[in-house]
């Protein structure tokens, strides 16, 4: 994993782990690596991912057995409930993204539609 | 004294003649945590470094290991790598293995020859015969196989090979847990910064900076290097 100085570290990694769990990669139940396997997979500092943990498992995407190591939730809602969060954040980007360059909402979902049976009449 | 704390330092001073190297350095580093020494040549790096492994005592100020003043008997609670390369050019490596063997009791050989097979360093070579990135990988493999709570390494990355400058990053990584603490210093800040945990900014002999990475990227939405060259342009 590549990491940009600029944004901390712990954040991309609960990005990346937040990704890996909505799109599959990482089973709902399965056990993540110890922090200090994952930090050292990741060539990262041990206190920053254990900093991830800590914070994901408030976030109740994550949780703990003592002595048995750390999960990812097995609850689908949360899974889903993470999804939508994730959905929404790109939305609004993009939302912003399209007022900076002065479309309104309705010219946003014209241009959605159009893009739409444009993809649809070339399949 | 926080439970964590295992350095502290007050109102360290050091001059030499009428240079002042150190100025009123006041710090207290915890335990489990890789600190970043952070600063130009000349800022005092390595004269902060060697007042606290007890090679130059400081002109006045205060410096406690686990609430114990800085003496004899803490230092061997330390481990300090020196930038220079101090090892004979005549020995082979082994013999570099057993010379720290010799000198501390607290130094894991199996350990040390586990990380040389690891970084593919060959014990039967000369130390003459390595190249420059071989005995950076050295040094800090040496450093690192002693068990002690503090380890200081003076500019790792110096000199060193791309390649290389990640082995000996995963090293230190690697190396840290709960009981362990590390103080590296550098000047390469954008190659080391993911592993910091907390920088020291040192500018002119003065702390013109501490705090945790994480906090001071968000703080200043930019990298610990972007801070680095903002706070240190104009020297």
């Amino acid at each position: 994993m590549e990491f940009n100085n600029n944004i901390p570290i712990y954040i991309q990694v609960m990005e990346k782990i937040k990704q890996d769990i909505v799109t599959g990669k990482l089973k709902p139940g399965e056990r993540m690596l110890s922090s200090r396997d994952f930090s050292a997979r990741l060539g990262i500092n041990f206190n920053t991912v254990a900093r991830v943990y800590k914070e994901m498992e408030a976030e109740e995407i994550l949780f703990t057995r003592r002595g048995l190591g750390t999960f990812i939730t097995e609850t689908s809602e949360r899974i889903d409930r993470l999804r939508y969060e994730m959905a929404r954040k790109q939305i609004d980007t993009f939302i912003k993204g399209m007022m900076q360059i002065g479309y309104t909402k309705e010219d946003m979902i014209r241009f959605i539609e159009m893009e739409n049976n444009y993809k649809e009449g070339n399949e | 004294m926080n439970k964590l704390e295992l350095l502290r330092l007050e109102h360290l001073n050091k001059k030499y003649y009428n240079k002042t190297a150190l100025d009123n350095v006041s710090l207290t580093l915890e335990k489990g945590r890789i600190y970043g020494l952070l600063g130009p040549n000349g800022s005092g790096k390595t004269t902060l470094m060697k007042v606290i492994a007890g090679l130059h005592k400081q002109t006045s100020g205060e410096a406690y290991l686990e609430n114990e003043p800085l003496s004899y008997k803490t230092k061997g609670n330390i481990s300090y790598m020196p930038t220079e390369n101090f090892l004979y050019d005549s020995f082979k490596v082994s013999d570099a293995v057993k010379f720290y063997s010799d000198m501390y009791a607290d130094f894991k050989q199996e350990n040390a020859y586990a990380l040389l097979k690891e970084i593919n360093v060959d014990t039967e070579f000369r130390i003459s015969k390595l190249s420059s990135g071989l005995i950076g990988k050295l040094k800090v493999a040496l450093a690192l196989s002693r068990d002690v709570e503090l380890y200081m390494l003076d500019e790792p990355l110096n000199g060193v090979d791309v390649l290389s400058r990640d082995t000996i990053m995963d090293l230190i990584t690697r190396s840290c847990n709960e009981n362990k603490t590390m103080i590296i210093s550098t000047h390469l800040v954008s190659e080391i910064e993911k592993i910091l945990d907390s920088v020291i900014f040192l500018k002119d002999g003065k702390i013109e900076l501490f705090g945790d990475s994480e906090e001071l990227r968000t703080a200043h939405g930019m990298s610990v290097e972007g801070i680095y060259k903002e706070v240190f342009r104009n020297v």
